[in-house]
């Protein structure tokens, strides 16, 4: 028959003998809400600000020092250089190509002193003869072209025509 | 007002020239920081090339390598010979030491022949960006894919992700790393290190955001393409005159 | 030339990313879903022949499934930030859901089903077990020491739940591990739609052969008869699986041949050169055909017990190791070769290094050190199977 009261009973039976499995559950809610704790605070702060990730990594990223001082820094003092250079086939040359990164240079011109390239392998690297390179750029088999004089004892590195 | 690259590159407004370079070399110097006038929505950067200026220098390597402090035999940007035979499928490609010296020069006359210089694509979709399971790794808002090297767990999935092999594990950081297209030159007005140092002007930092930088002519112009179109990564650096046994 | 490599490599493609302990994630986790599927066979599908294994199988996932992240965090350049997986899942990453589906097959799945399951032995052991032990059993009964028939009743019914649950959370936590290669576009070799489903089905079947193989070795150990009627129908149901695992090996192998696009020359070149005797000799031949030809013949023809015996642990070990070169082939496989699909290079497994070989070895024993210990504090065997015997 059914009665509330024979439900009633049902019910509570039920409730004893599935009160173990509360236990379970306590601990893994326990469990995340830890989490939630953790989470909260470990998340670095702004995350997300402009998208998945620390908004301060932009900042850090930008903090890198500037190794190459570029061009416009070097003409600020070799101002005739520049002027030869800009007349001749290398003006779009940076004076960093050919002299490597002098930031420091400029930083403190007299503590970091710059030495002169080695024009051997300098000028080879652009003008030796190689079919990969355009047609149009001028290039030789240095061996024929020079028979071992330096490049520079005919060409002025600043401005090349001869 | 704002700094641009074009500003300074221009040769009418040599006042303003001079200007800039003195904000730029102030901050070189370590005097008086300017005040930060860049403003990130305002950008988004990209690069162009053009294969028929490329000479195979490997200046565009070396300079990388000392802006960024590259670790040795890995590279944020390299370049590649390619000699393609007639009707045969697969190119000849070299790249020795991501030609950080150059090449060595090849007489080959009955092969096609060029260079391609390669750097991160800087992908508005990125596939590395997708997979990173922190957000260690993001486009930023002007558009540069970077790598936060004080959060990446170093497991590496970007660098599987990645179709152009642009990224590599830092040895020392044991974080991941790659080209940040020398975030911390154009965001105060340089151009990077490797554009900076193409001799023959091959390559090209560009601004999409700027009406007046030169890569909407460019694209206008030319015939472009990207590096492996058919992976949908909406990359950013444009070639022209790509020949398509280009990899 | 750089030692190694032959043809073109992006230049920082020479080095691999992920070495053998990437091998092991997927081999490990497909024991542990394996293992699992093999545990609900009993309990969701009634298959009551495998009854003795339903506990060792239980116990084997959660030995495998405590290792599994192991290789992984191991692995990373950066262990101590795992973490962040856990607070700053990026939701677009398939793998930064491992940490969630893993946690939840543990706990939710695994270590509850186990609870329900031993709860009686629990509450019994922690009233008969004296000193540090009684402790330990009186922890795991978690202050409930109510194993009436009522709640007992009540317990299957929740165990079975528990399992109908964990057996889409065993696809899931497989499957998933399919995905993190299949959808990687980057690489061919990996990305096909086809992945999660292989791993699946070979998950299946190296988690079944290990099961066997501990339980033959377990009655061995113990001196105790084989139930013969169990393993022949674990083999049926191996034999099963294997079939349509190589099935979708076979389809994947036939597709990627038939639709020869721009990757094939380069991975066809190097599945007949570097890969030759991994996957050709080893996963195909040795890890394939010989096991599944052992256990086709047990079902069409009836052999001696002796010889059932001999035939099973020859197809279960050689499936264990086809399985294992698989994940390699995978694994290792899809970085041998250029995204430019000119070159190739060379793994070279390192001995003592943090990814050595060592290292690999020592994680691939763990489990089983986990899996005596759990024997001891969660025996599988009644008593009353002792007095049989």
């Amino acid at each position: 028959m059914f009665t509330f009261r024979a439900v009633g009973v049902r019910v509570g039976k039920f409730f004893r003998d599935s009160g173990h499995l509360i236990r379970p559950a306590i601990v893994l809610l326990a469990g995340l809400g830890l989490f939630m704790v953790i989470r909260g605070a470990v998340v670095p702060k702004g995350f997300g600000q402009y998208g998945h990730y620390r908004p301060g990594a932009l900042a850090a990223i930008r903090q890198h020092p500037v190794v190459y001082a570029g061009q416009a820094t070097c003409v600020l003092c070799h101002e005739e250089e520049g002027k030869v250079r800009a007349t001749g086939k290398h003006a779009h040359v940076a004076c960093e190509t050919c002299h490597g990164p002098l930031a420091k240079h400029a930083d403190d011109p007299a503590a970091n002193v710059p030495t002169l390239p080695a024009v051997a392998t300098l000028c080879a690297r652009c003008h030796e003869k190689d079919t990969a390179k355009p047609k149009t750029f001028p290039q030789v088999v240095t061996a024929e072209h020079s028979g071992g004089m330096a490049c520079n004892d005919c060409h002025k590195p600043h401005n090349p025509h001869l | 007002m704002e700094i641009t690259r074009r500003d300074m590159l221009s040769v009418g407004g040599k006042l303003l020239m001079i200007a800039s370079v003195g904000a730029t070399f102030e901050q070189i110097t370590g005097a008086e920081p300017p005040p930060d006038t860049y403003r990130m929505a305002d950008h988004w950067w990209g690069m162009i090339i053009d294969i028929d200026k490329c000479i195979g220098c490997g200046n565009c390597v070396r300079a990388c390598s000392d802006e960024n402090q590259v670790p040795k035999d890995y590279f944020r940007t390299w370049v590649e010979r390619y000699e393609v035979p007639e009707g045969y499928v697969n190119p000849r490609v070299s790249s020795p030491q991501g030609a950080i010296n150059g090449f060595p020069p090849s007489q080959q006359t009955s092969l096609k022949s060029f260079f391609v210089p390669k750097l991160c694509n800087h992908c508005a979709d990125s596939p590395c960006v997708q997979v990173c399971p922190v957000g260690a790794t993001f486009v930023s808002p002007d558009g540069v894919v970077l790598v936060d090297k004080d959060y990446c767990l170093g497991c590496r999935y970007c660098v599987q992700a990645c179709p152009y092999g642009c990224r590599y594990l830092h040895p020392e950081t044991e974080t991941v790393d790659k080209c940040t297209l020398c975030y911390h030159r154009i965001t105060q007005g340089l151009t990077t290190a490797c554009c900076e140092n193409c001799p023959t002007g091959a390559r090209q930092l560009v601004d999409f955001k700027d009406p007046k930088d030169p890569v909407h002519e460019f694209l206008r112009e030319n015939k472009v393409a990207v590096l492996k179109p058919n992976m949908a990564t909406e990359a950013k650096v444009y070639y022209k005159n790509l020949d398509g046994s280009v990899r | 030339m750089i030692p190694g490599v032959d043809g073109f490599m992006y230049p920082n493609e020479v080095e691999l990313q992920w070495s053998v302990l990437i091998v092991l994630y997927p081999f490990v986790t497909g024991l542990v879903a394996g293992a699992f599927i093999l545990a609900s066979l009993e309990r969701v599908f009634k298959v009551e022949a495998v009854r003795p294994t339903y506990r060792l199988a239980l116990l084997t996932a959660l030995s495998f499934l405590l290792v599994a992240p192991l290789p992984l965090q191991l692995h990373l350049g950066h262990p101590e930030r795992s973490f962040e997986m856990y607070t700053t899942p990026h939701r677009s990453s398939a793998m930064a859901m491992f940490g969630f589906i893993y946690l939840w097959y543990l706990t939710v799945v695994l270590l509850l089903e186990i609870w329900l399951e031993y709860r009686s032995d629990i509450v019994r052991l922690a009233q008969s077990s004296k000193g540090f032990p009684r402790l330990v059993y009186q922890a795991l009964t978690l202050g409930s020491m109510n194993v009436s028939p009522a709640a007992r009743a009540i317990d299957d019914k929740v165990g079975y739940a528990v399992t109908v649950i964990g057996i889409p959370s065993a696809f899931l936590l497989h499957g998933y591990v399919g995905f993190i290669f299949g959808s990687i576009k980057a690489n061919p070799w990996w990305s096909t739609p086809l992945m999660p489903i292989v791993f699946l089905f070979s998950a299946m079947v190296s988690g079944i052969a290990a099961v066997l193989l501990l339980y033959m070795a377990s009655m061995k150990l113990k001196k105790w008869p084989i139930d013969m009627r169990c393993v022949d129908t674990i083999a049926k149901y191996l034999f099963y699986a294997f079939v349509i695992a190589f099935s979708l090996e076979m389809l994947d192998l036939i597709h990627r041949t038939y639709e020869s696009d721009e990757s094939f020359r380069s991975l066809d070149f190097m599945v007949h050169t570097r890969l030759w005797y991994s996957h050709v000799v080893l996963q195909i031949g040795v890890g394939t055909l010989i096991p599944l030809a052992l256990l086709a013949a047990n079902q069409l023809w009836k052999f001696s017990e002796a010889k059932r015996r001999v035939m099973y642990v020859t197809a279960c070990s050689l499936t264990m190791i086809g399985i294992f070169a698989m994940r390699w082939n995978v694994v290792i496989g899809g970085q041998l070769f250029s995204k430019s699909f000119l070159g190739y290079t060379t793994y070279k497994v390192e001995l003592v290094t943090r990814e050595g070989l060592l290292a690999a070895i020592a994680l691939m024993l763990l489990p089983f050190v986990i899996f005596f210990v759990l024997v001891k504090i969660l025996p599988p065997w009644q008593e009353t199977e002792a007095h049989k015997a």
